[in-house]
């Protein structure tokens, strides 16, 4: 029990900060650069990322493991979690319209973007190829989302700090962002083996 | 009669006005100069060709800023010394032995991509020199950890010796950090050499040991930082928090034994630590501006660099440890900022 909550947490922070998805993978880029300009956009768009993530994680191992094995039908995990995923969103998006308003005010702009983001596909496919069980999957998920966060949270702060840098005319905006996130990128390569699963 | 004024007799800014004769330029010379004893221990131990490398990367980063500043159509600011200073911490932290491409490559990464186009002097996000350094790193690991023992080239009966190294490191015996060896072959290794402890301690303090251009003599840059305290350039808070942070958590994670048995001393005193938490996570531009914020810096620094030192692959962490603190910055400045007086939280 005490070496799998040890495990539990290496993967944590394998996923959120080793294996950072936007820093070592370079996935779920044009959310990253779309919604990091602002700092409240960010935050908002981190609490919803991390709830979808979190969910669709669960929704797609249940139904992989208790329908799409029994059936021996993996070889279509893409599409399927492609199809979980966008009924979770589209569902929640309608439900948080009916029952709180205000929420779906606040979140649900982002709700409608994260549907395609390809870091909430990739974490059901790892999940899938590694075999993780339930809870390995839920806290992957969860890492995931929260390095994600982090990333965006970082990225906007530094955004903020940069619309009142004089930065060369061919560079400002997008181009600034993108070099930044090399730089970030680079600079998490310090973590480079720290844990090895 | 008409009287004739200069146009920069007339200098409008926005408040604070507080006349000061501190400026950029005064500021970076002084740093440069406070950085000389380790530099010129640096000479010490690994021979003339430390000159060599540290100007070519203070010639790369001259003409990256000259360059990039040329081509955006903006003033040239190759004097105010910035440039020469992030040109000079770049070559401290090089091994003597580097050919001589990769200070011209890395200078222009550290002043050409991280300095000017984020906007020149003032606006980068991450410390140049430290950027030009991990870009070498990654790019050339081979040739960016290839260390030669300290053997005092620079010996007054044989020059010819001295000189004869400039052009391509021929001789010199290879050797590894004393965190390379820790690292790889365990803390008794470190000590093999030594009758007592304190002989290895006495040798990382005065510089005798394998290691970059300008971080191994502890003693040469205490000075420097000293000397820039004592001016108020820097203030104490970054270093201290950091090195406090180090040998704290080195002491309690180090130790192979468990718990409360690591060599806190001997964390401090290698790697890059010292240049790294007095010149490099103190720069003004990339650290927070907040005193709070400064001591969340050097914390958090701190813990960076044991946890690689101590778990991830690279045997020395304080420059990615800084860097990813840099990244951190703006947001330690944004949550901690002074409350504006008055004002209420909330709306």
């Amino acid at each position: 029990m005490d070496k799998e909550l040890v495990h539990l947490f290496e993967l944590f922070i394998s996923a959120s900060l080793i294996n950072n998805f936007v820093f070592t993978r370079f996935l779920g880029l044009c959310i990253f650069f779309g919604v990091s300009k602002k700092m409240e956009t960010a935050v908002g768009m981190s609490v919803t990322f991390t709830a979808v993530m979190v969910i669709s994680a669960a929704l797609s191992w249940l139904i992989y493991n208790y329908v799409m094995i029994p059936l021996d039908i993996t070889f279509l995990k893409i599409v399927v979690f492609i199809g979980i995923i966008a009924t979770f969103v589209q569902a929640s998006d309608t439900i948080m319209r009916k029952i709180t308003p205000g929420l779906y005010y606040k979140l649900g702009v982002y709700l409608a973007l994260i549907s395609t983001n390809c870091i909430i596909l990739a974490v059901p496919l790892i999940n899938a190829g590694e075999k993780y069980t339930f809870m390995t999957s839920l806290v992957f998920g969860l890492g995931s989302g929260i390095g994600f966060a982090l990333a965006l949270v970082i990225m906007a702060s530094i955004r903020e700090k940069l619309e009142l840098a004089d930065v060369p005319r061919p560079f400002a905006g997008l181009p600034i962002a993108f070099i930044t996130t090399a730089l970030i990128a680079l600079a998490f390569t310090g973590f480079a083996g720290m844990i090895t699963l | 009669m008409e009287i004739k004024r200069k146009e920069s007799d007339f200098i409008v800014t926005v408040s604070p006005h507080v006349r000061s004769v501190e400026t950029v330029p005064r500021i970076m010379w002084t740093v440069v100069v406070s950085l000389l004893p380790a530099l010129l221990c640096g000479v010490y131990f690994f021979g003339l060709r430390v000159i060599f490398v540290t100007a070519l990367c203070i010639v790369g980063a001259l003409f990256s800023e000259w360059f990039v500043e040329k081509l955006a159509g903006k003033p040239i600011t190759i004097g105010d010394g910035s440039a020469f200073l992030s040109g000079l911490l770049l070559g401290l932290t090089m091994p003597v032995t580097v050919p001589f491409y990769i200070p011209l490559i890395s200078s222009f990464i550290a002043v050409g991509i991280t300095k000017q186009i984020f906007g020149g002097i003032g606006y980068n996000i991450f410390n140049p020199a430290l950027i030009g350094r991990a870009f070498a790193l990654i790019t050339w690991p081979r040739a960016m950890t290839s260390w030669v023992e300290p053997s005092k080239m620079f010996d007054l009966n044989n020059i010819g010796a001295a000189f004869s190294n400039i052009g391509m490191w021929l001789d010199g015996k290879t050797s590894a950090t004393p965190l390379g060896i820790l690292k790889l072959e365990g803390i008794a290794k470190v000590f093999e050499p030594y009758a007592a402890k304190a002989d290895l301690y006495m040798n990382l303090l005065i510089g005798q040991r394998a290691g970059s251009i300008g971080e191994t003599s502890v003693i040469a840059i205490l000075i420097g930082a000293l000397f820039l305290m004592l001016r108020r350039y820097i203030s104490w808070h970054i270093p201290v928090s950091y090195l406090a942070t180090v040998g704290l958590f080195s002491w309690i994670l180090g130790g192979k034994e468990g718990l409360f048995t690591g060599d806190a001393l001997l964390h401090v005193l290698s790697g890059g630590l010292m240049l790294g938490a007095f010149f490099m996570a103190t720069d003004y531009v990339t650290s927070p501006s907040v005193k709070k914020g400064r001591l969340v810096f050097g914390f958090g620094c701190g813990i960076l660099t044991v946890l690689i030192r101590l778990k991830a692959g690279y045997p020395e962490g304080v420059m990615f440890a800084i860097l990813i603190m840099n990244c951190f910055a703006p947001l330690i400045d944004r949550n901690l900022k002074q409350k504006v007086f008055g004002l209420r939280k909330g709306k």
